[in-house]
């Protein structure tokens, strides 16, 4: 196995501070996020994991810039996040993929934007890249309608990655998949990414998704969630499925899941409240 | 083959049932032409008055059509998309969209005379409210996960509007063209109730004083084929521009 560089010799890229988060509901305020507190270096693949509905997919959106934290800070390479941009790659749950335009069309839309504007030669060269890379190479003037789940993610991640972002924020990418297309794209971003590093960030509920493919996993609390947890993975990269089969991997994977399931548990009781 | 003598099939049953009513006698036959009468007829008014008749409302209804979609795109657009509008312009457009327009017509004479443009006035108001209806439902539809993409790739809010939005808003403006178009029709022969000298409404209204009922069916199959074949018309450009589309209007 490869062993695992020391983490604190690469630079800070996403820092979190005290941060909190409150949002307004009917019924007063609802604190989401309460003191959190970690960092993420470069080239890092760290994944935040909890019970759904905990607020992880908040602590994505501060980074990705779509929430303001309402306490702390949170920095981007040492500065303070203004909104979203294309140094920051999003890929969404429900994909998001542009219905009105093909495949190509798709991972040339943000070449084609003022913001990160690529030369039509260059642009037919990353799109033909990526779509040869994510296996769409035969599906250049698709309609999106006509592709499978696992084709429209892998197109989403293509479209993301077409604009070179620095970081990779993922928001439960897989969740909608079957089992075997899961495993699959797990194995095709982790290829991606052996070719292509990328700061990522990776909220799941998978603690299986989470040990195989990330090198540092945050447990967080049911809501308002704080840290219950930060864990190193052991694993080296590149991994490949018989990881899965090892007792190491195994007994981490119980621990994570034994930490998660005592959070469900709490947030169980938060949601039926006559039952306590 | 097959597809041709399916389309045809429910024509033919509703000629076979117009003949059987005529001469089984259900109805008093002297009441209902038959229909080689109203063919006849049809052929007689094709080379005197009929050709300007179908001009006159056929430019009526495009007038009508074009300036009330023309208003309700924009109008739909913005209350679909500012939700916190709709609470207050959405009883507004409720209210002026149930008054039937035969009831407006008294006030569009005061207002807009007897000419042409009464005529296009009644139009424009039946086009623009059910098509802003439809617009702002549609509008209101979009999933905000496009904007958010769009955002995340770098995209600017002009660019968010024009690669977009009004991509998006194309599929729900043909459907508001479409709409209008069939409301417009429906109120053809009211707007032609304003001293209309030529039109098909008029062609009805002038037969009905004399009673030539065989006149009034070929005035009623003109409208009704003319307002189908533009229906099958945008239904194929709305297949085209929107080919993307899961479900084809």
């Amino acid at each position: 196995m490869i062993p695992v560089p020391d983490r604190t010799a690469r630079p800070t890229r996403i820092s979190f501070d005290h941060v909190s988060v409150e949002f307004a509901t009917a019924n007063g305020p609802l604190k989401v996020v309460d003191d959190v507190s970690y960092d993420v270096r470069d080239g890092e693949f760290v994944s935040i994991i909890g019970p759904s509905g905990c607020g992880k997919t908040t602590m994505m959106n501060i980074v990705a810039g779509f929430v303001q934290p309402s306490g702390g800070t949170v920095l981007l390479d040492g500065k303070p996040i203004a909104g979203p941009g294309p140094d920051r790659g999003v890929i969404f749950q429900e994909y998001g993929v542009f219905p009105w335009l093909t495949v190509k069309e798709n991972i040339a839309f943000g070449l084609k934007l003022r913001a990160n504007h690529v030369a039509a030669t260059e642009r037919e060269e990353i799109c033909a890249r990526y779509m040869r890379l994510m296996g769409l190479a035969d599906f250049a003037d698709a309609w999106p309608r006509t592709l499978s789940g696992g084709m429209r993610q892998r197109l989403a991640i293509a479209r993301a990655y077409a604009v070179r972002p620095a970081f990779l924020l993922m928001d439960e990418p897989f969740g909608a998949l079957d089992a075997q297309t899961r495993s699959a794209m797990q194995d095709l971003l982790l290829e991606v990414l052996q070719t292509e590093g990328k700061t990522v960030m990776l909220i799941t509920h998978s603690v299986e998704e989470a040990v195989y493919l990330t090198s540092r996993i945050i447990v967080m609390t049911a809501r308002p969630t704080r840290i219950r947890e930060i864990i190193d993975v052991p694993f080296g990269y590149p991994r490949d499925e018989r990881l899965h089969e090892s007792p190491e991997f195994g007994a981490l994977r119980s621990h994570i899941r034994e930490l998660v399931m005592r959070e469900y548990a709490v947030q169980a009781r938060q949601f039926i409240p006559s039952s306590t | 083959m097959r597809r041709v003598a399916l389309i045809l099939a429910p024509w033919l049953g509703i000629v076979a049932v117009w003949y059987a009513v005529h001469y089984t006698a259900i109805v008093n036959p002297a009441l209902v032409p038959t229909p080689h009468a109203v063919a006849a007829q049809l052929l007689t008014l094709a080379g005197q008055r009929l050709p300007l008749d179908i001009w006159m409302s056929t430019q009526r209804v495009f007038l009508g059509v074009f300036f009330g979609i023309v208003l309700a795109v924009p109008v739909g657009f913005v209350l679909g998309w500012y939700r916190n509008l709709r609470g207050f312009i959405d009883p507004l457009i409720n209210f002026f969209r149930a008054l039937p327009p035969i009831a407006l017509i008294p006030l569009v004479i005061v207002y807009f005379g007897i000419d042409e443009l009464s005529k296009v006035v009644i139009l424009f108001y039946a086009s623009f409210f059910a098509g802003v209806i439809v617009m702002y439902e549609g509008i209101a539809q979009i999933s905000p996960i496009y904007l958010r993409v769009a955002r995340t790739l770098g995209a600017s809010d002009a660019e968010i509007f024009v690669k977009v939005i009004v991509p998006l808003t194309v599929p729900h403006t043909l459907t508001a063209l479409r709409v209008a178009l069939g409301v417009a029709w429906a109120t053809l022969v009211a707007s032609e109730l304003i001293a209309a000298q030529q039109g098909l409404g008029s062609l009805i209204q002038n037969a009905a004083s004399f009673f030539q009922l065989d006149i009034i069916y070929v005035g009623i199959i003109c409208i009704g084929f003319i307002a189908l074949a533009m229906d099958i018309a945008l239904r194929k450009l709305t297949r085209r521009l929107i080919a993307w589309q899961e479900r084809i209007a």
